[in-house]
């Protein structure tokens, strides 16, 4: 056992604890937290929770996969997640046998030998839709959307209805939560990696180089962003990876700021001036030394922009840059939903109500993270 | 100037002339520094706030700021020139050879890593390559076995061995629960353990000049005693030469074999402990050591120096410590003395003792 390696987890779990505790105490948070844990469980398991027949009718998805977050959890998989659950639970609150017992029970309860995965058609194949009852609500809902709305056949059970093309708009929304989400985090991340990488060097050499970078970045700044991203879209065509790299665009340089700001007031501190006379390169004080220093205000802003990317990617989706009208994106579920507002308002209401509380989620994780990590309200 | 007997000189320094360039104008901090330090001693550098005490340390370590100009001057450093070496020479040669304790212990350590990550990193830097090219720390060879001594050894190995080292360094400067000590953060810590910390990480490295600027400046009047003491306890087991940075006359008393007494850039007086205090010959130590209080003398009102401190943009001409110096005569305002040995291994920069050599 490297001593050293646990010596320095133990002090990063006490640190971690206290955070938690910190967190926990906050309702809010714990309602993102709650929500977005859903959400993200969700989008794992929509494959089982989806009716089968669903997945037989064409989502008009071409070759594209879902996205990372629901690609076929295999049994490894399962594993790797719930033991890194189980590891961190005991880290965190000590009784070994409960956490592992507690785990060993979702396990159960959730796996399933083998999650189908979500058929891809063939773009080639049969392209007439053959749905029976378009834009209908059940008879027996709790809500009544009004005399003009059709209602289904006794015989079907839809639970919010159907779409415009008759698909089960429920179904619709699950598949579209893990495709929206997993595109968010893959926006948020690699903006986040590339910003901080940008910032971090243009604080640190300072200069030249500092001018060169943030009048680049400034570029970006004076357009505004869902403008830019609608031209950058129109310019790269309509597929989701354009659309991702789009936003990708519009998103990286406020993390350049951020982190900017940050790292110019961290490194005139005095411990890296002690790390310059130990000798240390330049490389290793800013990449091992300042950035961790530095680095909260831009996780806090990460998490914050989950929801926003959320927000513009539908957004683009919604102003008709959709790759496919059958594409089951919230954005453009919603978008569908313009057009029959009058027939079926639930056409525009459930994927707009579902797009505001992932965004809700992440945007009071984000609130409740920043309340925890001002140091002001430290011990 | 004469010479210094015949033991060896670890660094010289020459002539060293520094400007700050600042809004006001240019900021003459160094003008004309000339220092020698003999191998294995501990050198005291005392002298008033922003009489370059400090920015002579940082100019040895390469560390001055961006806004500073190094007029002229050398530095040599075991052979070397300092000041004509690339910057990741003197990276080099921080990382290896010279090392610095910092005046404030409080925010000289990254508050986010621990003790132990710190600490390990700055041996790293030193050992690191040796380590991994089968070099033993030669107290720690047993603890380990020493029968994987000859091969190449792997990352996991290599942080078990820094770890050790980490552990010697902590115990060496009498920190107790060395253990519990690695896995806490800097906050955790009081301010003369974070001193100790810093003192542990420098005596690690086994530099061959260790800086220590300003070390009991921040610390309160018992710490300082520990930490003074422990400077004592050390310099019987390391073989490194110690520049000791303080304005507290006391410090040097203490801990120091030679002490040079810096005035407004200049060094007025170097001479050792024993002889600055029993005979004080340039104008400026005599008004220091007078101003000392005398817990056993009677109500009398404290000595000072007149005058103030000079303002170094417009510095006065030649001696700068003439406006103030109460034995000033004319050559004090036109022609800089230079630093001259009166007797054995005391050198002063004064005219007051040229006068009669008809100079």
């Amino acid at each position: 056992m490297s001593t050293k390696r646990t010596r320095e987890s133990q002090a990063r779990t006490e640190e971690l604890k206290y955070t938690m505790h910190q967190l926990f105490r906050n309702p809010l948070v714990v309602l993102g937290l709650v929500l977005s844990v859903f959400f993200i469980v969700a989008s794992i398991y929509v494959t089982k929770i989806m009716n089968p027949n669903a997945l037989t009718n064409p989502l008009g998805l071409g070759n594209m996969t879902l996205g990372s977050l629901s690609v076929n959890p295999s049994i490894f998989l399962n594993i790797l997640i719930y033991g890194a659950i189980a590891y961190a639970i005991q880290r965190l609150y000590g009784n070994k046998w409960a956490t592992i017992a507690f785990v060993a029970v979702i396990f159960i309860i959730l796996y399933v030998p083998i999650p189908q995965q979500l058929q891809a058609v063939d773009p080639n194949g049969p392209s007439n839709l053959m749905y029976e009852q378009k834009l209908c609500w059940n008879s027996q809902s709790l809500i009544n959307w009004g005399t003009q709305t059709t209602s289904c056949p006794a015989s079907t059970n839809y639970l919010l209805g159907t779409d415009d093309f008759g698909r089960d708009l429920f179904q619709m929304i699950l598949i579209a939560i893990p495709l929206d989400l997993s595109i968010a985090l893959e926006i948020v991340l690699i903006a986040t990696a590339f910003g901080v990488v940008v910032g971090a060097i243009a604080a640190y050499s300072g200069g030249k180089i500092d001018e060169v970078l943030l009048r680049i970045t400034d570029i970006f700044f004076a357009f505004p962003g869902l403008i830019l991203a609608l031209v950058l879209a129109a310019v790269l065509g309509r597929t989701i990876t354009t659309l991702t790299i789009a936003v990708l665009i519009v998103w990286w340089p406020t993390y350049v700021r951020l982190i900017r700001g940050q790292i110019l007031a961290e490194k005139s501190k005095n411990y890296v001036e002690a790390l310059k006379s130990l000798g240390l390169s330049s490389r290793r004080i800013l990449f091992l030394h300042i950035i961790p220093n530095s680095i909260y205000p831009v996780l806090v802003q990460s998490t914050l922009d989950i929801g926003g990317v959320i927000l513009t990617f539908s957004a683009l989706m919604f102003l008709g840059f959709s790759p496919s009208p059958v594409l089951p994106e919230l954005g453009n579920l919603a978008s569908a939903g313009v057009t029959y507002f009058f027939q079926a308002p639930w056409l525009i209401f459930f994927p707009g109500a579902t797009i505001v509380v992932i965004s809700l989620a992440f945007n009071l994780i984000g609130d409740g993270i920043r309340d925890v990590l001002d140091p002001r309200l430290r011990r | 100037m004469e010479k210094e007997g015949t033991q060896q000189m670890l660094l010289e320094i020459q002539d060293l002339r520094v400007n700050f360039t600042t809004y006001a104008g240019k900021v003459q901090v160094l003008n004309g520094v000339d220092l020698k330090l003999r191998e294995g001693e501990i050198f005291g550098l005392v002298g008033e706030s922003g009489c370059g005490k400090s920015v002579t340390a940082l100019t040895i370590a390469g560390l001055l700021p961006e806004n500073s100009e190094i007029v002229s001057g050398e530095i040599m450093f075991a052979g070397d020139d300092l000041l004509k070496k690339s910057s990741n020479q003197m990276r080099e040669i921080r990382a290896m050879r010279v090392a610095m304790i910092f005046q404030d212990p409080m925010t000289f350590l990254n508050p986010v890593l621990t003790v132990g990550t710190q600490l390990t990193e700055s041996i790293d830097v030193r050992y690191g390559k040796a380590i991994s090219q089968g070099w033993r720390p030669p107290e720690i060879g047993e603890a380990l076995g020493a029968t994987s001594a000859s091969k190449r050894v792997g990352r996991r190995e290599k942080k078990k061995i820094l770890y050790h080292m980490g552990i010697q360094a902590l115990k060496r400067v009498r920190l107790p629960d060395a253990e519990r000590l690695m896995k806490s953060f800097p906050h955790e810590l009081s301010g003369g353990m974070r001193q100790r910390v810093m003192i542990a990480m420098a005596l690690a490295r086994n530099p061959d000049l260790l800086i220590a600027d300003e070390i009991t400046t921040a610390l309160d009047v018992t710490i300082q005693a520990q930490i003074l003491e422990l400077l004592r306890v050390l310099r019987g087991e390391l073989k490194s030469t110690i520049v000791v940075i303080t304005h507290d006359l006391g410090v040097v008393a203490e801990v120091c074999d030679r002490i040079g007494v810096m005035y407004a850039g200049d060094v007025v007086e170097v001479a050792t402990v024993e002889d600055l205090f029993a005979k004080p010959m340039h104008p400026y130590t005599q008004g220091l050591l007078h101003a000392i209080p005398i817990v056993t003398g009677g109500n009398e009102r404290l000595e000072s120096v007149k005058g103030t401190v000079p303002d170094l943009i417009h510095p006065p001409p030649a001696c700068r410590f003439n406006p103030r110096c109460p034995h000033a005569w004319d050559l004090c305002s036109q022609k800089k003395p230079e630093l001259l040995a009166e007797s054995p291994g005391h050198f002063v920069a004064c005219h007051l003792y040229t006068k009669g050599k008809g100079s």
